[in-house]
């Protein structure tokens, strides 16, 4: 840096703190220390064109996140002491966490891992306390959530080993190879995955579901912990937009390879959500909004500026977003009504709505609900009232890219399911989309690696052949107790008995 | 007196995650525990890394070091990011006073004008020791597989990205927040010929690829040596020279020094005293790395404390090593 006599700046005694502390080295090939940063692709002609995206020492962050922790802790005592999970507004709420555990939860860990490593990889020492600094925020909400939900577990089922079900349970394959995938791919590829598509694009759909649901709710412990994650999450968006149009400013070669990856981590992004949708419109009892509302406010309109803006770097809005703009009328009943069959297979338990809950629906989906799924609530209703609870015994058929069962429908023909196929080296592979089938073609040779738990199953991997024994021994799920209908479950009759009301009340109030 | 209280319904079904239960039993669990344990992913993965495709995510073959449970080695000081951040606020909190307080008296500015130099020439360079010694223990957190290793490594991670940044600020102390001395400082780094073997040494870590071999080197053979002759005995050396006040801006690196030694002890400890092919790997690494990190100190213990203050760092750590079970030389030939 040039000689001056003039005080730095901000900015400048910042580079100072962090990238100035780096160097370049004549011992060892530059190459050799950075080994993983060219085979994306990417040419990055000037790393000091970095902007860091927020400028915070660590003597600032560890007082800074210190005095976060012990507010948040200080909540999570008292929620325990005073049995906070009493004063939730009802005991279905539950089911949110147990899907939050399992199935985000590892994936705080997994980031915390991803940004370890990516946290070396980049040359530019800029970029690397930034990865840093996410790492570790990131082992801070792995640690904080294992922490919220602790009480929980202690009074109700399905909690219990999170991590253990997260390497294994069939549906919580989706969150998990979507993790892996970003893992496994370069630094570059993992950082548009990540830090921009996922926690810039699409965070808020994650977020506002599960914490403004806490809040609606009633549950202090969760509610608390998102508000304490948001400043966190603040630093960690800026990180995504700022790598963005780093990559894209430093040569117009990057262009086309961001622009695919934003395609495909759009759409991983958006099946991952699918997951989001359905605990939104069903597992919380009180609504906060439907995920079509959800839907349009953050990705199409937030979504949709944010792409505008990015017009100027040659890059286009993701290639099938038309397709999950579509869908946000059907996705999340299409996937209550497969996790209702599939409820002995599940860690949380499913219901049929109640009548004021599908009245919601139909005001919030009124060209849909009425019309495709309210008939078929009714005629599930009157199957378990006649004590015919249906529970589907024929294994799903996966999608090799984003392993959600092939439940979905085609844009503009919502009784016709989504289905596509091909053949790679001799072996048939099915997708539920037209979108997943693209990303497989562009790498076949990853996505065939996927460990499909119902393939995994059938090829005897998981302790046993039948769904009962998998479910018990393999998956660590308490039969009669963490899976099935909720009605009558133990968490249903323990939440009664915390209420106070008899079983009997309860039918007459029902009937 | 004795208050009725309806307890039917707040009975627990159960004191503890199930994973936690199946290590510890099923009561009250620790904090510790309960963030610590299991929580990582460990099989079933669905795509070999493109960076790496010889092992899986989260494969306990990325170090030659065999353990039965990666588990084993947790932290003696119960460090959750929690508890973490919050000793160090503490620390940080002390540093703080002591900087606001040299600064407000110029006590660096007024230092005589060799003194200074001295601080930049054989004091500040060690920031960029630090920046790699941040990079290398990033580099252990991606690649270690349970959760009680790779968070201690991260931890460790920040701290030396915060250690360099306290010595940068006893540079900004110096010039007046200029970015003089840091620039001046930065030039011994690269080309003075007292820096070259340190220098040369930090770029050979930075291609380690085995990450415990990497913590083995970095966080115990080098720190061991480094942190007891730069932050004890050169301090005291530099007092003599009139600097006795930057003692008070290295106060956090000693604080620090002390409760790594906590970990990595603990650390050492139970992966040597798993198996006798451990120890032998440990020993292996350390007759290779031992003798580079003390001449690598060499030249810096020569132009201050002398070589004798080198010498008793390396009695000092070979002791340390010899209660794993571990040899490493006691004295210069
Ligand atoms: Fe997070
Ligand atoms: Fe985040
Ligand atoms: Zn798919």
């Amino acid at each position: 840096m040039a000689v001056q006599n003039k005080k730095l700046n901000l900015k400048d005694k910042y580079q100072y703190l962090t990238r100035d502390m780096g160097w370049e080295p004549t011992y060892q090939k530059k190459k050799d220390i950075f080994p993983d940063e060219d085979f994306e692709g990417i040419k990055i002609t000037d790393w000091s064109q970095w902007e860091d995206p927020f400028r915070l020492t660590m003597d600032s962050y560890w007082k800074y996140q210190a005095e976060k922790e012990k507010k948040l802790y200080a909540i999570f005592d008292a929620f325990a002491q005073n049995n906070g999970h009493q004063n939730i507004s009802d005991a279905r709420y539950v089911n949110a966490l147990k899907l939050f555990l399992s199935g985000v939860s590892p994936l705080e860990h997994a980031a915390f891992q991803g940004y370890a490593k990516t946290g070396r990889q980049f040359s530019g020492t800029g970029a690397r306390v930034a990865c840093q600094m996410q790492a570790i925020d990131e082992l801070r909400h792995s640690q904080t959530q294992q922490h919220a939900m602790s009480h929980y577990n202690k009074h109700f089922n399905g909690l219990h080993d999170a991590a253990h079900m997260h390497d294994r349970v069939w549906f919580l394959s989706v969150p998990k190879s979507f993790f892996d995938d970003a893992r496994t791919a370069g630094p570059f590829e993992f950082l548009t995955a990540i830090s921009f598509s996922f926690e810039y694009v699409l965070t808020n759909l994650l977020f506002v579901p599960f914490m403004s649901g806490a809040a609606y709710n009633g549950d202090m412990a969760t509610v608390t912990f998102g508000f304490s994650a948001q400043s966190d999450e603040a630093r960690h968006m800026t990180l995504g937009l700022e790598v963005i149009k780093f990559i894209l400013e430093q040569h117009e070669d990057n262009v086309p390879i961001v622009q695919r990856w934003i395609d495909k981590w759009f759409w991983r992004g958006f099946r991952l959500l699918s997951l989001v949708s359905m605990m939104m419109d069903y597992m919380l009892p009180n609504k906060v909004m439907s995920w079509s509302e959800a839907w349009e406010v953050y990705y199409e309109q937030n979504g949709g500026a944010l792409f505008k803006d990015l017009e100027r770097y040659g890059i286009r809005p993701p290639k099938y977003q038309d397709v999950a703009n579509d869908a946000k009328h059907h996705l999340s009943h299409q996937l209550w009504t497969t996790f209702y069959q599939y409820s002995q297979a599940t860690s949380f338990h499913t219901w049929i709505p109640e009548k004021e809950e599908m009245d919601w629906m139909s005001e919030k989906y009124p060209d849909t609900f009425d019309k495709y799924y309210r008939p078929r609530y009714e005629h599930l209703a009157k199957e378990a009232a006649a004590g015919r609870r249906f529970y589907n015994n024929t294994l799903p058929q996966l999608c090799q890219v984003c392993q959600v069962p092939t439940l979905f429908t085609e844009m503009g023909a919502p009784t016709k399911l989504s289905h596509r196929q091909l053949k790679y080296e001799g072996e048939r592979y099915h997708f539920c989309s037209e979108a997943c089938c693209e990303i497989f073609e562009h790498e076949p040779e990853k996505y065939i690696q996927a460990w499909l738990p119902v393939h995994q199953i059938y090829q005897g991997n998981c302790e046993g052949a039948d769904v009962e024994t998998v479910v018990q021994k393999y998956y660590h799920i308490n039969i009669g107790e963490d899976n099935f209908e909720y009605l009558g479950s133990p968490d249903h009759k323990r939440w009664l008995s915390i209420k106070g009301i008899k079983p009997a009340d309860e039918d007459k109030n029902a009937a | 007196m004795s208050i009725e209280i309806k307890t039917t319904s707040v009975e627990p079904i159960r004191h503890t995650y199930s994973h936690i239960a199946r290590r510890f039993g099923d009561k009250p669990a620790t904090r510790y525990q309960e963030a610590s344990y299991d929580l990582e992913a460990k099989t079933n993965f669905h795509y070999r890394p493109q960076w790496d495709s010889r092992y899986e995510l989260n494969d306990d073959r990325r170090t030659a070091i065999r353990m039965d449970d990666w588990y084993a080695v947790s932290d003696p000081r119960q460090f959750y990011y929690g508890a973490y951040v919050g000793n160090r606020a503490k620390m940080q909190e002390s540093a703080e006073t002591s900087f606001g307080f040299c600064d407000k008296r110029n006590l660096l500015t007024r230092l005589p004008e060799e003194t200074q130099k001295q601080l930049l020439r054989l004091l500040v360079p060690f920031r960029h020791v630090e920046l790699g010694a941040n990079m290398n223990n990033s580099k252990i957190a991606g690649d270690a597989v349970a959760t009680t290793v790779s968070q201690m490594h991260i931890y460790a991670a920040m701290d030396r990205l915060g250690i360099g940044q306290y010595l940068s600020r006893i540079a900004l102390l110096i010039d007046g927040s200029t970015g003089k001395a840091l620039d001046e400082s930065k030039g011994y780094w690269m080309d003075d010929e007292l820096w070259q073997p340190m220098r040369k040494l930090v770029e050979d870590t930075l291609v380690v690829d085995d990450w415990f071999e990497l913590t083995l080197v970095q966080n115990i053979l080098l720190d061991g040596l480094m942190y007891t002759l730069v932050y004890h005995t050169m301090d005291a050396w530099l007092a003599t020279q009139g600097a006795e006040d930057v003692s008070m801006l290295t106060e956090f690196m000693r604080d620090w020094y002390k409760d790594s030694l906590r970990w990595t002890n603990a650390m050492i400890k139970a992966v040597a005293g798993e198996s006798e092919a451990n120890c032998e790997l440990l020993q292996t690494w350390i007759d290779q790395w031992e003798p580079q990190v003390y001449s690598a100190l060499q030249p810096l213990a020569e132009a201050s404390v002398g070589i004798d203050a080198l010498d008793e760092a390396r009695a000092e750590l070979s002791t340390r090593l010899k209660k794993f079970g571990l040899q490493s030389r006691g004295v210069s030939a």
